[in-house]
């Protein structure tokens, strides 16, 4: 008994430590002082007061895990001490930021860093207020744990949609439907102030999104509990993919010009993340110059069509099969001689693929035939009959019905017999090749169908800015595919869906961490092959021995807690 | 006659020669093995079979064609089919997709039959599945179609890889110590499935193996070889009491007191 209560000490302390620590460090990369003014509740709780605090929070409900057999006098007593480590840790951090002049190095530990972090208050009571706080947000820790499952659920959802909606403030005032009379009045009148909610809204949302989650957390159980028919099963699983569908369609109109861009690029990134999805996923190729081919598929239709570069003058149309066909080809032509190569080999050698495109692309040798480092403009965009595509909102249909075919291809190829062999090459390649697959022909069509998809998606990139510059086609933009692929579940076709959302969707939405996107990107890496490396939305493998119907069933368990992740 | 033929083999890695002039003739619809002590050049051997090496010297002929310097996959579409000494399913494919790919040589869909999934390939499919799953059942697999291959128990794993060997519908079945790391019983199922193998599908096997029991058991003619080349050929009860093989296992001098089974001249204290 003696060993356990040290031990939890321990971790008390530990967690105390690790916490603080990243506290701190969240402090000198600015975070705290740049979203000081960003609040969620105007005047009381800033974007910054979250981004420091949280970590303390979710850290010390995280620990609590390892001392939950205790009574609660002492689980408080040990999530206290946490909270007051870290406290104290970033009182020494106020003490030395003030005592000493540290800004020469770091540059962020300001006396404004200080003051918000104490909450106005000036040095000696400032301490106290630190280590308050720290205690008070482990305090806060048990009681969340303590609480029943369904109020805890509720509550914490509570907290996190105020946070989302209050620093979404801008973007949401942007949207279409918002500009709607009434409901612009009301959003910007009671709801909303100059920055982020004001009390009153904040509250209203809090109380309304914790009794929905109480509501409908207890009506799940219950459907969970019954029993359903398989055929009951497939009708539900058909209305819920009517639903997403309609929403999809009515996303541009209802969100409008602001969020129909961020869907764009997203889109773009969804579609090329399917076609590297089939290369790295399917075949296990490692293809780091991804991005090659959807330079390709862009500046192929940029030359075809653009009357400045004066060749061929095509319709969108037209040149689309020829990006795709060139797209193609450039596939097989670095495939042929790749494709002998394996694993780490290959990824070099494709990265060099990559930035040869790219340097190609940004040459004065080529420069009257690609632009140069101008790039080419006036890119056709598609027309449909009398009817031009040329507005962002327009553009997402086209990148839709894009995603919709290419998604639908990546499913029937992979349980055909060419996904068998990729699937075989990924496992084994020697091994396949003795099963009768030619292991060179094989990844040569994955590599091929990767390089359509994506130069389809360069194609539309094309006609959706119009122009192209080489610099859209650096390296980064191979190595975001790559982790979307990875972060949603290697193979997965809804987990290259989900990825691109993550991944592209949020740094698109959030605009004001633009700063501060590496940085996340990088943490979320690490936390997902921490925690979770077989990606957000793994996929899962068919039943082939044991009837439909307990395939249905088996997919329809895993739902809810994909519907909680996202 | 003959369905495989490996004549005069030369097999080098640098200096090294790991098969030195090999012959081995293995008859149709025959039960035969290969054995030597460790090193020997068996795996080497069944390796320039299945056209992972090529030979440097000497011909390989199936049912009388050179299939020598072959790729793989072409050598296995011609019918040679193969496991390995360590287990290399593909672990995290189910059973019945292992089975799957092993038919592949015999599926004809291809990338634009998978997309559109027209009658053809939905027929070619459904069959395919069915095969497979008679094949596990022919296995005693029944049951594990929808495990990942990972999850088996060894003795499934061994027998999986087996089936899958046995879906690209082969004339002859080169196995790799199908019996290492078994234990009495599970050996002596694997001696009765192999009898089966020949007598009810009609496939030529030719092993690999280390435990003498099965070597004897089983096996119609032995090849021994020792230092990449053949030191003996014959019959079970013949190779039992070759002197040449004896020293090869046990060491020179050994011979004498294994074969004449004569305990008081301790041989091996006589070096």
């Amino acid at each position: 008994m003696n060993n356990l209560a040290s031990a939890a000490w321990k971790k008390a302390l530990n967690t105390g430590l690790v916490s603080g620590i990243l506290a701190i460090m969240i402090s000198l990369i600015g975070m705290v002082e740049s979203f000081g003014d960003t609040f969620i509740i105007n005047r009381f709780v800033s974007l910054g007061d979250i981004l420091h605090m949280a970590p303390i929070l979710i850290l010390i409900y995280g620990a609590i895990k390892t001392y939950d057999q205790a009574t609660w006098k002492l689980q408080l007593a040990y999530s206290t001490f946490s909270g007051a480590i870290a406290g104290l840790m970033l009182t020494v951090l106020v003490l030395f930021g003030s005592a000493l002049d540290i800004r020469e190095m770091l540059v962020n530990a300001s006396p404004t860093l200080f003051r918000l972090l104490m909450f106005g208050i000036e040095l000696p009571g400032g301490a106290f207020i630190l280590i308050l706080k720290g205690t008070l947000l482990g305090a806060l820790a048990i009681g969340l744990f303590r609480l029943q499952p369904r109020w805890r659920n509720a509550i914490m959802q509570g907290i996190i949609w105020v946070v989302l909606i209050g620093t979404l403030r801008d973007q949401i005032l942007l949207a279409s439907f918002v500009q709607i009379e009434p409901l612009n009045s009301i959003l910007r009148g009671f709801v909303f102030a100059q920055s982020g909610l004001t009390q009153f809204g904040g509250i209203l949302l809090f109380l309304i999104v914790v009794a929905a989650y109480y509501f409908l957390g207890g009506r799940k159980k219950v459907v969970a509990n019954n029993k359903q028919t398989p055929e009951k099963l497939r009708k539900s699983r058909l209305t819920r993919f009517g639903i997403a569908g309609i929403a999809l369609l009515l996303l541009p109109p209802v969100l409008g010009l602001f969020f129909s861009e961020v869907l764009d690029s997203v889109g773009l990134f969804i579609l090329m993340s399917l076609g590297l999805n089939i290369v790295v996923g399917f075949a296990g190729l490692l293809d780091l110059g991804y991005v090659g081919f959807y330079a390709i598929g862009a500046y192929t239709m940029a030359v075809f069509t653009s009357p400045e570069m004066g060749f061929f003058n095509l319709s969108f149309w037209q040149a689309l099969p020829i990006a795709l066909l060139f797209s193609v080809l450039a596939g097989v032509i670095l495939g042929l001689p790749v494709l002998r190569m394996r694993g780490d080999y290959l990824a070099i050698v494709t990265l060099g693929f990559g930035e040869i495109i790219r340097l190609l692309a940004l040459s004065d040798w080529l420069k009257p035939w690609l632009g140069g480092t101008q790039g080419i403009q006036r890119i056709a965009q598609p027309q449909i009959g009398p009817i031009a595509i040329d507005t962002l909102q327009e553009i997402y249909y086209l990148i839709l019905l894009g995603i919709g075919l290419v998604a639908f291809v990546s499913i029937r190829l992979k349980d055909s017999k060419v996904g068998r062999a990729w699937m075989a090459i990924r496992e084994d390649e020697d091994v396949a090749a003795a099963m009768g697959i030619n292991p060179v022909f094989s990844k040569l069509m994955a590599f091929a169908t990767g390089a359509l998809f994506a130069g389809l998606s360069g194609s539309l990139l094309g006609a959706k800015l119009t122009s192209v510059y080489p610099h859209s086609f650096t390296f980064i933009v191979s190595i975001n595919v790559l982790s979307i692929i990875i972060i949603g579940g290697m193979g997965s076709i809804p987990g290259v869906l989900i990825g691109g959302l993550v991944l592209m969707g949020l740094p698109g939405v959030l605009t004001e961490f633009e700063e501060y996107r590496w940085l996340f990107y990088g943490a979320a890496l690490v936390m997902m092959m921490l925690t979770r490396p077989e990606g957000l939305w793994p996929e899962t493998r068919r039943k082939l021995e044991l009837h439909e119907a307990e395939e249905e069933v088996l997919e329809e368990d895993l739902t809810p807690a994909i519907q909680s992740g996202d | 006659m003959a369905i495989l033929e490996i004549k005069r083999v030369t097999k080098r890695f640098g200096g090294l020669e790991a098969l030195k002039t090999v012959d081995l003739e293995v008859k149709d619809n025959a039960i035969q093995s290969v054995i030597g002590p460790n090193g020997a050049g068996k795996t080497t051997l069944f390796n320039c079979i299945t056209g992972f090496y090529t030979p440097e010297e000497g011909d390989i002929l199936l049912a009388g064609r050179s299939i020598t310097g072959k790729s793989p996959d072409r050598v296995t579409k011609l019918g040679v089919s193969r496991t390995y000494q360590n287990i290399r399913l593909f672990k995290n494919m189910t059973a019945v997709e292992n089975i799957l790919v092993g038919m592949h040589p015999h599926l004809h869909s291809g990338l634009i039959g998978g997309i559109l999934r027209n009658r053809k390939t939905m027929k070619e499919e459904e069959e395919a599945v069915n095969e497979a799953l008679r094949l596990l059942r022919f296995m005693s697999l029944d049951g594990y179609g929808d495990l990942l291959s990972k999850n088996l128990p060894y003795g499934a794993q061994r027998r999986l890889e087996i089936g899958r060997a046995l879906a690209s519908k082969p004339k002859i079945l080169l196995l790799d110590e199908p019996t290492a790391g078994m234990n009495p019983s599970e050996t002596q199922n694997t001696m009765l499935l192999i009898r089966r193998l020949r007598d009810e599908l009609g496939i030529t096997v030719l092993l690999i193996e280390h435990q003498m029991r099965v070597v004897m058991g089983i096996s119609e003619l032995i090849t021994v070889l020792d230092y990449g080349a053949n030191i003996a050929e014959g019959l079970p009860s013949e190779i039992q009491r070759n002197k040449t093989v004896i020293e090869a296992y046990l060491g020179r001098g050994s011979a004498d007191g294994v074969v004449n089974s004569k305990p008081q001249t301790q041989p091996a204290q006589s070096s």
